[in-house]
């Protein structure tokens, strides 16, 4: 039973996407927002045992002094101060419209929101050019046949898409410009090679749904 | 003396006129403050006949095909007036029940529209419409004034909805037989036929990678992307890392799971305590290998980061969907030296992974990967079965660019709606 069930609900919900893609008459046509709602509300109970998980982790680090222990002591003190000003400050009460409300302007949890929680997002983010960067140092490297066309592809495109480009081929009549080759490289070998990886990844996602919703492929349970 | 006086006393009273002068210009006398005028207050019969447009004609009303009901389309042909420097500035979409009225607004469409779609039908009621060309001038967002003329009535036409939604019958068939393929396989593999299924690199590592952890006596992380259990991306991720955990187990190397979403850490929780469970090592696992961290995309970067930092882990797993984070997880896991095996379906992310890891399963590879770890014949029965479909629709795009390029159009046939 243990696994009959989530099988069967799997057939169940696979064949009922199936139907309400090809079937636009009610109730076929519903079944996708009640998939989807119900997903929502499972997820928004799930974030709990996620949440709980964490402070669990944290605690037995520190009770253990584990190494990094300091680290569990911040995320604590950090998620106990967010969930504080976010439930003290958010609540409006029973009969307000909503009772609850997290971002607004002017509270602390708003502040802590823009202060402290977008810098270190956006701080996370702008670290990825220098990433690029040292990936594209490593990738560009001229070893082989393939790695030396993805440099020329590279430096045409990078100087294509910048005034220098063109400067550079003023000389040449305006479709024959720098910029003109980096669209082309761009419009008609990466699009066709980006859409021969979509259409494999169709194929793909279709062949292992159709494995899940027949039971086939059973592993995401914890079975064969 | 008596001229210069004059002159004097000429220009004080214009100053005196220009100073007690109203401030809007006298010609705005005539038509009353911007604020103030209404539709209402200039009434239709006093617009000249002139400014009038001539109505559309031929109003049609049909059922919108394939879909739930609830949608009727409503379509003219343009009023003569409609053209550049014509009196239409727009069409009026009016609606009743009964013939006789009263009708309502329902929208409108600009000059030169010939169709309005009214989505806020009732399936199975009846609806009368009639469209009105407007001519009109504005100021400040206000109406100067208004003069429409009004089409006759066209309907009633009732709103239906399709069993089947023929718009897609072009992807129906693509399924049927890709679908009918891979069962064909499936069923051929049962019967005990079997296939050969070419190498993909990443997946041939995934042992090799394992054992190198083991040997070096640290850890594996495997970290399934930031989506939620609703992606396939995901699926097939928690799909593959039951085979990885179920060769870290029998290896006795420990297998991390840093996750996302409290739904992936319930079913990667599950999935590797099962692995170790089929290897014998129940007692081997730790609840705390699958953990979650938190929900923010930067926010998990960074723990991710900091995690393959302090542990140095000997090999990592980047397998499922994953956005802008990705380069910064396999960057990071680069610069510790650890093997890196990775996957995803998203096709911007690719050339990250390629550049920064040992081993990319790409796209297709990505959802191969479980059935060809399992080594079981019907799982790579479906594979067969994949390939094969994919054979057919690219011969269907070769006979497609070949008729294109001769002018015969069939891009429609292909077209997803």
């Amino acid at each position: 039973m243990k696994r009959e069930l989530p099988l069967t609900i799997a057939f169940i919900a696979g064949i009922a996407f199936i139907i309400a893609y090809f079937i636009p008459h009610p109730p076929f046509n519903r079944f996708e927002n009640w998939f989807s709602d119900w997903f929502a509300i499972i997820a928004a109970f799930a974030i709990w045992l996620g949440a709980l998980n964490l402070m669990k982790i944290s605690f037995i680090k520190i009770i253990r002094k584990k190494s990094d222990w300091l680290h569990a002591i911040l995320i604590i003190i950090s998620f106990v101060i967010i969930l504080f000003f976010g439930f003290y400050e958010g609540y409006r009460g029973l009969h307000a419209d909503p009772p609850f409300s997290f971002r607004d302007p002017g509270t602390s949890f708003d502040w802590i929101y823009v202060n402290v929680y977008t810098p270190l997002s956006a701080t996370m983010f702008a670290l990825l050019a220098f990433f690029v960067a040292s990936a594209s140092y490593r990738a560009f490297r001229a070893r082989n046949l393939e790695a030396t066309l993805l440099l020329l592809a590279a430096f045409f495109v990078m100087l294509g898409r910048v005034p220098v480009g063109d400067i550079i081929t003023g000389w040449l009549p305006m479709e024959y410009q720098m910029s003109q080759w980096a669209s082309w490289i761009m419009n008609v070998l990466n699009t066709a090679g980006q859409r021969a990886i979509m259409i494999g990844i169709a194929l793909g996602l279709v062949s292992t749904s159709l494995r899940i919703i027949l039971g086939l492929e059973r592993a995401y349970m914890g079975g064969d | 003396m008596a001229d210069r006086f004059t002159a004097v006393y000429i220009c004080l009273l214009f100053a005196l006129l220009l100073f007690f002068s109203p401030s809007t210009p006298v010609i705005a006398q005539d038509k009353p403050d911007a604020d103030t005028v209404k539709l209402s207050s200039i009434p239709p019969d006093t617009i000249l006949p002139e400014y009038y447009p001539l109505s559309p004609s031929n109003i049609r009303v049909s059922d919108v095909p394939n879909d739930a009901g609830g949608s009727l389309i409503i379509e003219w042909d343009l009023s003569p007036d409609d053209h550049e420097g014509g009196k239409v500035k727009e069409y009026i979409v009016l609606r009743s029940k009964a013939a006789k009225g009263p009708f309502e607004e329902v929208g409108n469409a600009t000059q030169g529209a010939t169709s309005f779609r009214d989505n806020r039908t009732q399936r199975g009621v009846k609806f009368f419409y009639k469209v009105t060309a407007l001519n009109y001038e504005k100021t400040d967002g206000e109406f100067l004034w208004k003069a429409s003329s009004e089409s006759d009535v066209a309907g009633p036409a009732v709103s239906t909805a399709q069993w089947f939604n023929f718009d897609r019958l072009n992807i129906f068939i693509g399924i049927i037989i890709l679908c009918g393929a891979i069962i064909y396989f499936i069923v051929a593999a049962q019967k005990g036929k079997s296939f050969y299924i070419r190498k993909i690199a990443g997946i041939e590592e995934v042992e090799n990678a394992v054992g190198r952890a083991t040997e070096m006596g640290r850890p594996i992380y495997y970290v399934p992307g930031i989506s939620d259990m609703d992606d396939v991306q995901t699926l097939a991720s928690v799909t593959i890392l039951g085979r990885v955990a179920a060769i870290a187990a029998e290896n006795d190397t420990r297998i991390d799971v840093p996750v996302s979403r409290s739904m992936v850490m319930v079913t990667a929780r599950e999935v590797v305590k099962e692995a170790y469970s089929k290897a014998g090592r129940p007692d081997a696992f730790q609840e705390d290998q699958v953990r979650y961290l938190t929900d923010d995309q930067f926010g998990y970067a960074a723990a991710i980061d900091g995690l393959f930092v302090r542990e140095k882990p000997a090999t990592i797993f980047l397998i499922g969907a994953f956005f802008a984070e990705s380069l910064i997880m396999a960057e990071t896991g680069n610069s510790i030296g650890a093997i890196q095996i990775s996957g995803t379906a998203m096709p911007a992310q690719l050339p990250f992974f390629i550049a920064a890891c040992d081993f990319t399963l790409i796209g297709e590879e990505l959802f191969a990967a479980s059935a060809y770890l399992s080594h079981e014949p019907k799982l790579l029965g479906s594979l067969k079965g994949q390939d094969l479909g994919k054979a057919v629709f690219l011969i269907a795009i070769l006979i497609g660019v070949i008729l294109e390029s001769f002018g015969i159009p069939v891009h429609e046939l292909f077209a997803v709606k």
